[in-house]
């Protein structure tokens, strides 16, 4: 385990690499001169000078990338120029909001796909696989800009059950983790159903119903726990999603995350804080994604021995 | 597996089109495409067209969806909107899928160097989750629709690259493959000839759901204020003007959502039914 944990952490060093490049090179893209694009056009020479000595810009490109990787290699991202707060601070204030948001769609996406996932493949071609079918259809094509003002609309708005927006109590998270987890789960539900569906016409599940195990517990005992690793790494894939998901989420609901925070930044053209928070959920991403293979190597040890 | 030929494209075609969810998709598609083709036509209003005293008013006989914030005309902007949807989500396919066609095929068939570092930069690109990339390149180079389908294509070729590479690693193995190699065919017809032809199913298909995911992501960031610019009547940018007078006017951001989920299940639908009509496998 421990090999396998170094050589797929050696193969994680020049995607880390690569990412940082592109992050660093974003601040490049902007056409024409980012210190006027950030001050406006207004700013007096000064200023400018000023902030183009403290974003660096004043150096040779190849002097700038060497600083920023030393001062990524300290934990240093730069400062934000509107609030003039290290950027890593404002990020690293933000996160667990983003996190809870994260953590509770799964749960949604979870709650859901599982139950109509094991009961779609048990019943199949039954009016309740039809039905689920319908509902992952609807989940998958329905965007997340579009399900969070309808939900707005009808649990707030017409019932008045939950606030339409801001953060602090339970009530705050349900419409948000709805909005995330909807399309997650139909991404769930038919990976779940077709891999259990697999998983039933095997060997060793007709030979649990031989026993004299019924169909259920055959399932749901032997068929069901291997049906759900291809689910994980799905599950574990679509957690980046998650978070690149909580731009626009966050931004419908107010919710203070990281994904508000990008938006804030893009508006005040706050490059710097820009690279951050695009740095730090690519980084976030590939973490979770070696987390998931991890832990997928440690369920199927086929895996790890390939 | 053997090569396919225009009795198998038959069967294909009759298998789709007894999918009803399918037939049902392709309609949907085929009348959005005549929409748009036709919106300067149909649409009874300027799109941009500003009519103050009449802001957010509901439907009427004039006005069949109803006015926006600035007493546009709701159904002319969805009819204009729909040419923007249908211009990214092909657009963005066709150039993901040219750069996705050349690094597969050079990747998958020719191996070596090539592929890895090809590999290396899909996982370097993969690493930028859902449409975070495309916010950050339309954050600094400014909204437009060129600006989106830059920013779209510049991540979307990968998936379709890694598609395409293992498909044409697998086919190029195939006995038909050999048997081309064998009789001195030069590499590149036999991919061009042999290998591309025989690898297209599943490409097809992924492209259809591209086409689908091409024109969320634009509402996407259109509805973020970082797609086309405005006043384009972007169905995205609808829902975020609308969504600010959901308790006074629901429909705003009715009309547009509803035409986006229709037209991504249709595309998604054509999609299920390319799959099952192919046999190709997830």
């Amino acid at each position: 385990m421990r090999r396998y944990l170094l050589s797929r952490m050696a193969q994680l060093v020049p995607v880390v690499f690569g990412v940082v490049t592109i992050v660093f090179l974003l601040i490049h893209l902007i056409p024409g001169d980012p210190v006027e694009i950030m001050l406006g056009e207004s700013a007096v020479a000064a200023q400018k000078e000023e902030l183009r000595r403290d974003l660096k810009l004043d150096r040779p490109i190849a002097a700038q990338y060497a600083e920023f990787l030393g001062g990524l290699a300290t934990g240093d991202l730069g400062v934000s120029f509107r609030s003039r707060e290290p950027v890593l601070r404002e990020i690293l204030s933000r996160f667990p909001a983003t996190l809870l948001l994260a953590a509770a769609s799964l749960l949604v996406a979870v709650s859901i796909a599982v139950p109509l996932g094991i009961l779609s493949a048990m019943r199949r071609r039954s009016w309740l696989d039809h039905l689920s079918a319908f509902l992952a259809m609807l989940g998958l094509s329905m965007p997340n800009f579009w399900l969070g003002p309808l939900l707005i609309l009808v649990f707030s708005i017409h019932l008045g059950l939950f606030p339409v927006g801001g953060y602090g109590t339970a009530r705050h998270l349900v419409l948000p983790a709805l909005t995330m987890g909807t399309g997650m789960a139909a991404i769930l539900m038919r990976m779940l159903r077709s891999s259990l569906l697999e998983e039933i016409h095997r060997e060793y599940v007709r030979a649990a119903s031989a026993k004299g195990l019924s169909r259920r517990a055959a399932v749901l005992r032997h068929a069901l726990g291997n049906s759900l690793i291809p689910v994980l790494t799905v599950l574990g894939l679509q957690f980046g999603a998650l978070l690149a998901g909580s731009v626009i989420t966050e931004t419908i609901f107010s919710w203070p995350g990281i994904g508000r925070l990008t938006i804030q930044a893009i508006d005040a053209r706050d490059y710097p804080l820009v690279q951050g928070c695009v740095l730090f959920i690519a980084l976030c991403t590939v973490a979770v994604n070696l987390a998931t293979d991890l832990l997928y190597s440690r369920l199927d040890p086929r895996i790890r021995y390939e | 597996m053997s090569e396919r030929g225009p009795a198998s494209r038959g069967r294909i075609a009759a298998r789709f089109l007894r999918h009803r969810g399918a037939a049902a998709g392709l309609a949907v598609v085929a009348a959005l495409l005549l929409v748009a083709l036709l919106a300067p036509l149909l649409s009874p209003f300027d799109p941009n067209a500003q009519d103050l005293d009449s802001g957010l008013s509901g439907a009427s006989a004039s006005h069949w969806l109803g006015q926006d914030k600035l007493g546009r005309d709701l159904l002319s902007r969805l009819l204009h909107g729909s040419r923007i949807s249908v211009s990214v989500g092909l657009g963005t396919v066709a150039v993901s899928l040219s750069i996705g066609l050349l690094a597969g095929c050079a990747s998958g068939f020719y191996g070596g160097r090539t592929d890895h570092l090809f590999m290396r930069l899909c996982d370097v690109l993969m690493a930028f989750p859902g449409i975070l990339l495309a916010i950050a390149i339309t954050a600094v180079l400014g909204p437009s629709l060129r600006n989106v389908l830059i920013a779209l294509s510049l991540l979307g070729w990968v998936g379709y690259a890694r598609l395409i590479r293992a498909q044409v690693m697998k086919v190029k193995e195939m006995e038909f493959v050999e048997s081309a190699r064998a009789s001195g065919s030069p590499p590149a017809r036999i991919l061009v000839s042999h290998v591309l032809p025989n690898a297209l199913s599943p490409i097809i298909v992924e492209s259809t759901f591209g086409i689908a995911r091409a024109i969320v992501a634009e509402a996407g960031l259109s509805f973020l204020g970082l797609g086309v610019a405005p006043p384009a009547p972007s169905w995205g940018a609808m829902i975020n003007e609308g969504r600010h007078f959901l308790f006074v006017a629901p429909h705003v951001a009715a009309v547009p959502g509803l035409a986006i989920m229709a037209t991504v299940m249709a595309f998604n639908l054509i999609g299920d039914g390319l799959r099952d009509a192919m046999d190709v496998r997830d």
